[in-house]
């Protein structure tokens, strides 16, 4: 298991957001989480990627419980992170926000850097080199120098995947990769979820909504209602499970 | 015209002094967003220990520089440890009530220190006295060195946002807090830093000020001139702060020797009028589009 949730809790103000959840992802899985407005779905993301602290239950990625980590360090362990409205470095290119996933795992020193010694030469040599492949990777060549202020938004989701590629994460948390997308888009953005697992390497936990693209790129679907799981497994047989089809139209 | 270059050479000189201020000012707001009235009073706090280690305790000038600097750098992360960390998330009105109120304490606490309160007092330098010529002009050594301390000053600063990795968390800071998180950043040990360098910066110019001009417990006063550079600038953009305060100090020493008296104390706040008429955003602020 790579991650894995037990019991897990959460209420806001004696609203049970999230009653008491268990699953498990497996390393390599495409995992998806669906569910109607105020389900609790991006609770659990917000759980896992630690903005929220659990009133009960655990979480254990990699073998670690990470229930008490501060998001700041779950970076290092390995959990990458975008978000449904965008959140990159707006004032900055496109290499540079890809860089910045580079340095924070930088080795040298604060003088060192002031300096450019040889030896933080050769780091940058290798960030640079590790965001022309992520670059590469995304088709992102044209606008590599670009402001981010400057590119369409189904560019920045990319931009924004890519940057979190760059911490080289074991981990990948999506939250709503479609949303904002066209059509096109969308079916470039099941064709990016399906390489970076599969050249990558990398497992991937998403929230989404867009049901065409749930099914073709997810192993398995969680489906929840009011903070509880409804439904677990196949992508098709979540989607048409009576109880899942009742909580997207009402009885 | 050589009065003129004169004038604008002095002029210069103290504004890079306004300029470092206005450089920890924006520094501050770029990563919290507080609106930091006490600035001023952080430099008068770094003159004072200045003078107090290089006149009353008779240090070495560059070991009572290095004192004096870390501790002001010190002082100024301990507020934001103590005072401002608490405030996260209050309204910014209510921050920004909370460092005029840390300004008045510190003038408070100046005014307790009888070799402080005394009398206005100024700090010499194996410098003062001499002079530089250029051609025509002539700099006294005091104001020399102001610009080419600042100088220095400012390229430390631009290599160490530009290469080292605090100085691109502080960056990544300022632009996405959410983001800079996630990318591992420690975004509250980013505010004290932040605090901790305006602290060091302001006893930077508070040291440099101190041979050009008298000090005493009140001229925090000054420091509010790094409001109307910071403005000038953009109110967000380091370079615009540097070019702010140095603008700053030209205009008041051209409508000194100029103007009428009286126009040189209100030129900084004409200035800002001028600038902002013209650009609202300020010379080196962005405009923000929105988007409808």
């Amino acid at each position: 298991m790579l991650l894995e949730a037990r019991e897990l809790s959460v209420s806001f103000g004696g609203i049970k957001a999230v009653d008491s959840i268990s699953f498990a992802v497996e390393p390599g899985e495409i995992f998806t989480i669906i569910g109607p407005n105020g389900a609790g779905k991006t609770t659990i993301f917000n759980l896992v990627s630690r903005i929220y602290n659990p009133t009960g239950g655990e979480i254990v990625f990699d073998g670690r419980p990470i229930t008490r980590v501060p998001p700041q360090a779950i970076a290092r362990m390995g959990i990458a992170r975008t978000f449904q409205n965008i959140e990159l470095f707006d004032h900055a290119s496109v290499i540079d926000n890809l860089l910045v996933g580079c340095h924070i795992r930088s080795r040298t020193n604060l003088l060192a850097d002031m300096l450019f010694l040889p030896v933080v030469q050769r780091q940058e040599e290798t960030f640079r080199r590790k965001v022309e492949e992520i670059i590469e990777f995304l088709e992102l060549e044209h606008h590599r120098e670009a402001t981010i202020g400057s590119l369409a938004y189904g560019i920045r989701k990319v931009v924004e995947i890519g940057r979190a590629l760059a911490l080289e994460p074991k981990l990948l948390l999506l939250d709503e990769p479609s949303s904002g997308l066209n059509p096109e888009e969308t079916d470039d953005m099941v064709h990016w979820i399906r390489d970076i697992r599969d050249d990558l390497g990398v497992t991937i936990i998403m929230v989404e909504h867009d049901m065409s693209l749930v099914r073709r790129v997810s192993d398995r679907v969680l489906a929840m209602e009011s903070g509880r799981i409804i439904a677990l497994g196949a992508p098709d047989a979540v989607v048409s499970d009576p109880q899942v089809v009742r909580a997207y139209l009402g009885d | 015209m050589v009065q003129f270059l004169q004038q604008v050479i002095s002029g210069v000189s103290i504004g890079c002094v306004y300029a470092l201020i206005a450089l920890g000012f924006v520094l501050i707001y770029k990563a919290t967003e507080t609106v930091n009235f006490a600035i001023g009073e952080l430099m008068m706090i770094g003159a004072f220990l200045g003078f107090t280690f290089i006149v009353i305790w008779s240090l070495p000038l560059w070991l009572a520089a290095i004192i004096a600097i870390s501790a002001t750098a010190l002082l100024a992360a301990m507020l934001e440890r103590v005072f401002l960390r608490p405030m996260v998330g209050e309204p910014a009105f209510a921050i920004l009530v909370v460092t005029i109120g840390l300004g008045f304490c510190l003038r408070a606490a100046a005014l307790m220190v009888p070799e402080w309160s005394s009398e206005t007092v100024r700090i010499f330098t194996p410098l003062s006295g001499s002079v530089v010529r250029l051609g025509p002009i002539v700099i006294s050594a005091d104001h020399a060195a102001v610009i080419v301390a600042t100088a220095l000053i400012v390229t430390g600063f631009f290599v160490f946002f530009k290469r080292t990795r605090m100085g691109l968390a502080m960056q990544a800071v300022s632009q996405s807090q959410l983001a800079a998180t996630y990318m591992g950043v420690r975004t509250r040990s980013v505010s004290t830093l932040a605090w901790l360098l305006a602290g060091a910066i302001t006893a930077v110019a508070g040291l440099l000020l101190a041979p050009i001009a008298f000090i005493h417990v009140n001229m925090g006063v000054l420091g509010l001139k790094a409001i109307p550079a910071a403005i000038i600038g953009g109110f967000s953009s380091l370079p615009g702060a540097i070019v702010g305060g140095i603008l700053l100090g030209v205009c008041e020493s051209l409508a000194g020797f100029y103007l009428p008296a009286g126009f040189s104390e209100v030129a900084a706040y004409i200035l800002v009028l001028v600038v902002l008429t013209i650009r609202p955003e300020g010379l080196f602020g962005e405009t923000i589009h929105k988007r409808v």
